[in-house]
């Protein structure tokens, strides 16, 4: 059977996918747990970080098809992909001052919060399509993505090899959501952004500037998704409309794990991206069906417990 | 103890919260944001559309040129003008100020201005409100729309197929979903999918859908309908999708209802897509989908889709029954129990409104009028495929209903017929203006689209013509007093 012979070469494309969705669920869930708003334009928050991440290879590696090796090969990976958190915290940043901040200064009702980061969402990417071109970008490679490892059981050309590429994938995110959780619970900032999403008024009494913390809030889930969105790039088409299916799945990811909960994101990301690389496998032309079955899965698990697996953190700041 | 002087006390003040640093000065700080405002309003408007190989090249065409010089010069006039205004406020200010205290009158406004301003004003707070005056408005109004096809600009065929095929089919799809975020305060993403579901319906009961296995069109089933009798099995069948939706949904959190219709719409795209048991015929869709035929009381009359005009008169027929069906519904139980509702869940429960049955009920609504426009579209254009239908086209329908003022069908109407029409009037047909070239760039209207969302959040979430009652909602919110949609968590919990 298909899906017992590819077992391990599933579950490894699954962690590797599952990871990245982790990367965007933790914005949204962070900006959900200040401000219960589902933040739609984190998508193009995404986005915006892949376009700087293929903007900076472009400037480095050039278009011309060399592939740099050696410490230029680390240089220009590290650097696309400081470029892109870059540009995404900015474009985050930039978010929560122009649409949301004068929303919150006039306790806006949900409604208005969810209708503006929908009109964000949709003029973001529309704007990046006019900018930048509404065709696939060309991506330069970085480095040469030579097999590290050769995994059990059988692909279809072959034996499945673990490349260089999926190994810097999956451990930029896990050294990521790994700082980010000490980041969460160890320090300042952190016991802030808890602060706020426990609740935000007697946050503020205490001394927690709440803007403050939003606007760091947003910055933070910014620089995760801009990596993630560099990573994506990787091994993705990158163009401007590339951000809505990876962040409609990033918050189902964030609902599964029990939204407003980082650690929960992390798990729901990696769940939902296993989820969907198992059902490639076992439904027949399972490319097809993939984003259905993860918006399936959104309803039944809002379904059966809506406040996902860990459970959820949510709060309302003033 | 230290002795410290006044001076030397305030100069540390000062340093502390560094108002004396200029680039502290309010002033300059209303200049950076029109430039800033500028400097993005000149991409926006500009006509180059960026390449995917030059990535600067919008920047340089937009900003590092006579275009850019232009916008910047403009901008920093309007500061001159705008500090200069507000200067001399100011200064009338203090002035006023001064002339109390000296017991001078200070504006002096002729008494024969007042009296005759303040009997027309008279005049019209008496007219508005007017029920007869209203009844002669909307009637006169209705008889301009019936009679649009032959005025002016619009005997031409292309704005004659506009009104048809884009403004009737919007204006009802947006009267739907008024009802789903106006009335109810529900927010649904994903309202185009029910128009789809309606679309695919009139397809299969014109006979063009599935298409046999193999490819041949002469194994089609025998289902040939009149496209009239679409419409009701349209709307039982986009209320079921509905009703399937909603009734896990309805029971969570307001804005999960968000992202999963959201998802429906994208489910709803993927089955079109991926032609299951050859329903839906795949990318290519259906063609050659017949339209109305009135065959009754011995009056025979066919809707031929070259001629725009029947469909319109169709649409307007369609509009009005919905219209006053709809404003039946407002004031009835139903409407005023959405109206509890939205106001405050939690005492709508506890008064005994069963909350989700009746949430449960806009969402049911909304989606039939959707696929009841959704069959009004397709026998207009008698050709569909998946690309009819983007997610994009549910978050136009939102925006026409934000931008119009949801709550109030006036505002909805004339803001979906006002955001239906404008793209395609400033495109216009070849050669209609601009030596032909688009004003707007036909691609560039979605961004303009999420603009208006924006801008409209931002400064007047009420609307064009706002709702009286809505208004108050959002303003009454904004001060903590109730709520302004069905969003945060049901009265009666999370599901069984």
């Amino acid at each position: 059977m298909y899906f017992t012979q590819h077992f391990w070469e599933l579950l490894f494309q699954g962690i590797r996918l599952g990871s990245l969705y982790a990367l965007i669920a933790i914005g949204y869930t962070m900006v959900y747990g200040v401000l219960q708003l589902i933040n739609f334009a984190h998508s193009e928050v995404f986005m915006s970080g892949a376009l700087g991440g293929v903007f900076m290879l472009t400037a480095l590696a050039g278009t011309n098809g060399n592939i740099p090796s050696g410490f230029s090969a680390f240089e220009y990976t590290a650097l696309a992909l400081i470029a892109g958190a870059v540009v995404s915290a900015a474009v985050a940043f930039s978010l929560e001052r122009v649409a949301y901040r004068p929303l919150r200064k006039r306790h806006a009702p949900k409604l208005v919060y969810l209708i503006t980061a929908i009109g964000a969402s949709i003029f973001l990417y529309n704007l990046a399509g006019k900018l930048f071109g509404r065709n696939n970008l060309q991506v330069p490679e970085s480095f040469h993505s030579g097999p590290v490892f050769v995994l059990p059981g059988s692909g279809p050309s072959g034996p499945r090899t673990v490349k260089t590429l999926d190994v810097l994938i999956i451990a930029t995110a896990f050294v990521m959501m790994i700082v980010l959780d000490l980041v969460i619970n160890r320090t300042k900032l952190g016991s802030g952004i808890r602060a706020v999403a426990q609740d935000a008024e007697t946050a503020q009494l205490m001394g927690v500037d709440v803007g403050k913390v939003i606007s760091r809030t947003f910055i933070i889930g910014g620089l995760l998704a801009g990596v993630g969105g560099v990573l994506y790039a990787m091994f993705h088409a990158v163009s401007y409309t590339m951000g809505f299916i990876p962040g409609i799945k990033a918050f189902t990811a964030a609902v599964l794990g029990g939204i407003g909960n980082v650690r929960g994101a992390m798990l729901g990301g990696l769940l939902l991206g296993i989820v969907e690389s198992f059902s490639q496998g076992i439904i027949p032309n399972g490319l097809e069906w993939v984003d259905v079955v993860s918006f399936v899965v959104l309803v039944v698990v809002l379904l059966i417990r809506p406040t996902g697996i860990l459970g959820e953190r949510t709060g309302r700041a003033a | 103890m230290s002795t410290t002087s006044i001076s030397e006390l305030s100069a540390q003040v000062r340093r502390l919260r560094k108002q004396d640093a200029w680039w502290k000065n309010p002033m300059l700080g209303r200049l950076a944001i029109i430039l800033a405002l500028v400097l993005v309003l000149s991409i926006l408007t500009n006509q180059v559309q960026g390449s995917s190989s030059d990535y600067t090249l919008l920047f340089k065409s937009s900003w590092f040129s006579s275009r850019g010089a232009q916008y910047v010069i403009g901008g920093v006039l309007i500061w001159i003008i705008a500090e200069a205004w507000r200067i001399q406020g100011l200064r009338r200010i203090a002035g006023q100020t001064i002339s109390v205290a000296g017991r001078r009158t200070a504006l002096i406004v002729p008494r024969s201005f007042t009296r005759q301003y303040s009997r027309l004003a008279g005049f019209f707070r008496w007219l508005i409100p007017n029920r007869w005056f209203r009844r002669v408005l909307v009637l006169a109004v209705v008889a301009v729309a019936i009679f649009l096809p032959y005025l002016g600009l619009f005997t031409l065929p292309y704005f004659q197929s506009v009104l048809a095929g884009q403004v009737g089919v919007y204006v009802l799809a947006a009267l739907g979903l008024n009802v789903v975020v106006g009335w109810a305060g529900l927010l649904d993403l994903g309202y185009i999918a029910f128009f789809a579901i309606g679309a695919y319906t009139t397809a299969i009961l014109s006979g063009k859908l599935p298409v046999g296995a193999d490819g041949n069109p002469e194994a089609h089933p025998p289902i040939h309908l009149n496209l009239f009798f679409a419409f009701p099995i349209a709307v039982v069948l986009t209320m079921t999708a509905g009703l399937i939706l909603g009734a896990p949904t309805l029971r969570l959190r307001g804005d999960y209802l968000a992202i999963v219709t959201l998802g429906f719409h994208e489910i709803v795209l993927q089955l079109a897509k991926n032609n299951p048991h050859n329903l839906t015929n795949g990318p290519l869709g259906a063609t050659g989908i017949s339209t109305f035929r009135f065959n009754l009381f011995g009056v025979h009359y066919d809707w031929n889709p070259t001629d725009s005009k029947p469909y319109w008169f169709l649409a307007i027929g369609l509009i009005l029954i919905v219209v006053f069906a709809f404003r039946r519904l407002e004031h009835s139980k139903v409407g005023r129990t959405w109206t509890a509702i939205r106001e405050d869940e939690v005492a709508a429960a506890a008064s005994g409104v069963p909350t989700v049955k009746y949430k449960l009920m806009a969402f049911m609504i909304g989606a039939s009028t959707s696929g009841f426009a959704g069959v009004l579209a397709t026998a207009k254009i008698t050709a569909i495929t998946p690309d009819n239908f983007p997610l994009q086209l549910s978050i136009f329908v939102l925006a026409y209903v934000i931008f119009g003022g949801m709550g109030s069908l006036t505002g909805v109407i004339v803001g979906a017929s006002l955001m239906t029409f404008l793209p395609f009037f400033l495109q216009g047909p070849p050669s209609w203006f601009n030596s032909g070239k688009p004003v707007v760039d036909p691609k560039d209207i979605p961004m303009w689209v999420g603009a208006v969302l924006l801008t409209m959040m931002i400064f007047r979430p009420q609307g064009l013509i706002p709702s009286k009652r809505r208004a108050q909602e959002l303003a009454q919110a904004e001060h903590g007093v109730g709520d302004a949609d069905a969003m945060t968590e049901p009265a009666e919990g999370v599901a069984p």
